[in-house]
């Protein structure tokens, strides 16, 4: 026998002990470490993401801001928050894009025949997204703070957008979720999930104060989620939180949720 | 003790399709079973059925006692599963994909540590650990997806065509797997469309075509029905090769055409039955330019069986 066959051997003899049935809270963390190590191995996805936002940053800042905000700085302070939200939106997709390679590739099969809690690594992953959540942003918020961001309140207000910020992506996130299990290719899901963000990103109160857009555009900004939790945000940052404006901001999250997290976990557990 | 697989009727469809169409298999425990078909015979679907991925339209099956659609995760928890497109994930690298595993079934810190080592080793993939498996070869892939199967040792273990699309080198190594798993006492059901790979494995086959089981038993039984081997000739040109089909026939042989007008297949009980043919030929003046002997193809094996040869059709979408 060849020392070779003699380690296949002695390798497919050994019975490890496991630990018999669902263990969901280290699971979860299993899947959760699965999905930082997915960041570490595609860095490019990060970069995707918190690029854009850099460059809407600078060009708007140093472009527009002048006109808009009398000077850069003022409008670099009206900008930033909005641009926090907008970046853990890019990343959101990313959440949606990973979870339809995953059933494309075949990966959950094994996932979904091993005697695991069932909505594990859905869970993992999004736990994953905490992570990625609060390195985009503060990878955006820094370049903020070099170009001449101030955060007026203090680190205390730094930590509560952070949360603000994980809370409605979160929540957002089980949209493009629901998403990635109904369509065919990772491709589809990124292009569906841009056309939903464009609109909302840009017809909201991120880029330019409402006053000067027409009746119809006031309106839809005045009802978009996005304006709401930016205005949180800039009260947040500023040092002038409004409680009312944070509360708000949560409605939506809290929503998309209540209506989306269901639809997704019956969408996984159907057949394919 | 309880049989490893046991199906009375199985069925499942989709729509007016009939992926599954009554199949009523046994297979006893610590052996391995292959189910041989073409593409689209149901072969996928019945793994997926008995692995708990997809429930029964009819009929009932049982996976080491368990029945698969009222005790799933009694079956999920004594089975292990290597699908038909390597399902490890490719952004990671070979160490985290088991990793990941052994921490998933509940391997503690070291001993994860230690069983991963010991199979990376052990698959011949110790030099590849740290690197991502999207650079992997096809046979790399799949010999880390049966380790992947192997972190705690399952009753029962699903390879879905674990051959398809690797290199004859490649092959070897996964055949070589196959039988130390054999060994070891792990009942494996594989699925394959090479019938001198289920002959080279398995103990016992069935035949699956159109979501039915056509034919079943010991590799010698099921080549006693459909010939050991065939001889494939090459004869001058198009009507050498009708007087060569004639002159098997009188020697009580059956001469398939072949869409190659020059081409004719015999199958045969054995090579002895190969000389007097080839002598008749030479002596009757159509003697064949080339010639060669080997098992029968899966389309041999299903014209001995059904009369028409195996028609591959896409499996319903998944």
């Amino acid at each position: 026998m060849s020392p070779r066959e003699t380690r296949l051997d002695r390798a497919l003899g050994a019975a490890p002990t496991v630990t018999a049935g669902p263990r969901p809270l280290a699971e979860m963390l299993a899947f959760a470490w699965r999905a930082i190590l997915k960041i570490r191995h595609n860095p490019e996805h990060a970069v995707d993401v918190v690029v854009t936002p850099v460059m809407f940053t600078v060009i708007f800042t140093y472009l527009f801001g002048g006109a808009l905000a009398g000077s850069t700085d003022a409008y670099l302070d009206f900008l930033l928050p909005g641009i926090l939200v907008q970046t853990v939106m890019f990343t959101s997709i990313y959440t949606g894009f990973i979870l339809n390679q995953d059933i494309q590739r075949g990966v959950f099969d094994r996932f979904r025949a091993m005697p695991i809690w069932r909505p594990a690594p859905i869970a993992g992953a999004i736990l994953g997204d905490v992570v990625r959540y609060t390195v985009s942003a503060v990878l955006v918020l820094a370049v903020g703070l070099v170009m001449g961001f101030r955060i007026e309140g203090g680190a205390g207000a730094l930590l509560a957008a952070l949360v603000l910020l994980n809370v409605f992506a979160l929540g957002v996130g089980w949209i493009f979720t629901a998403l990635a299990l109904m369509v065919r290719t990772p491709g589809t899901v990124m292009t569906l999930s841009w056309l939903v963000l464009m609109p909302v990103t840009f017809g909201s109160n991120i880029y330019v104060a409402p006053e000067t857009m027409p009746g119809w555009l006031q309106a839809f900004v005045a009802v978009n989620p996005v304006s709401h939790i930016t205005t949180a945000l800039r009260g947040l940052l500023g040092g002038d939180p409004s409680l009312s404006a944070i509360a708000l901001a949560l409605v939506t999250p809290f929503a998309v949720t209540a209506v989306f997290a269901p639809i997704s976990m019956w969408l996984y557990g159907r057949e394919r | 003790m309880s049989q490893a697989i046991l199906t009375e009727d199985l069925s499942k469809s989709y729509g007016p399709t009939r992926a599954l169409d009554g199949v009523s298999l046994s297979v006893p425990r610590g052996q391995v079973f292959g189910l041989l078909g073409p593409n689209g015979a149901g072969k996928t679907t019945f793994v997926r059925v008995l692995s708990t991925l997809i429930r029964p339209t009819g009929g009932r099956a049982q996976v080491l006692g368990h029945d698969v659609a009222t005790d799933p995760g009694a079956v999920r928890a004594r089975i292990a599963l290597t699908g038909q497109f390597a399902s490890v994930d490719e952004d990671l690298t070979g160490r985290e994909n088991l990793m990941l595993l052994a921490r998933l079934i509940g391997l503690p810190g070291n001993a994860a540590r230690a069983r991963c080592a010991e199979l990376l080793a052990a698959f011949d993939l110790e030099g590849a650990a740290t690197r991502q498996v999207s650079g992997y070869s096809g046979g790399m892939r799949r010999r880390l997806d049966i380790a992947a199967s192997m972190i705690a040792r399952p009753e029962l273990l699903f390879l879905d065509e674990p051959t398809t699309g690797l290199d004859p080198r490649a092959r070897a190594d996964v055949w070589a797997i196959v039988r130390r798993l054999a060994r070891s006492g792990t009942t494996v059901l594989l699925t394959t469309q090479y019938l001198e790979e289920a002959d080279q494995l398995a103990e016992r086959i069935a035949v699956i075509d159109h979501g039915r089981v056509i034919a079943e038993g010991t590799a010698a039984e099921l080549k006693a029905r459909v010939g050991s081997g065939v001889l494939k000739l090459t004869l001058r040109d198009a009507p050498a090769a009708a007087e060569a089909a004639r002159i098997a026939d009188r020697l009580g042989l059956e001469a398939h055409a072949q869409d190659d007008p020059r081409l004719l297949e015999v199958p045969l009980t054995g090579a002895d039955e190969a000389l007097p043919l080839l002598s008749a030929l030479t002596a009757e003046g159509a003697a064949p330019v080339d010639f060669a002997y080997g098992q029968p193809s899966l389309d041999a094996v299903f014209f001995a069986l059904t009369g028409h040869g195996a028609e591959p059709e896409h499996e319903p979408a998944p």
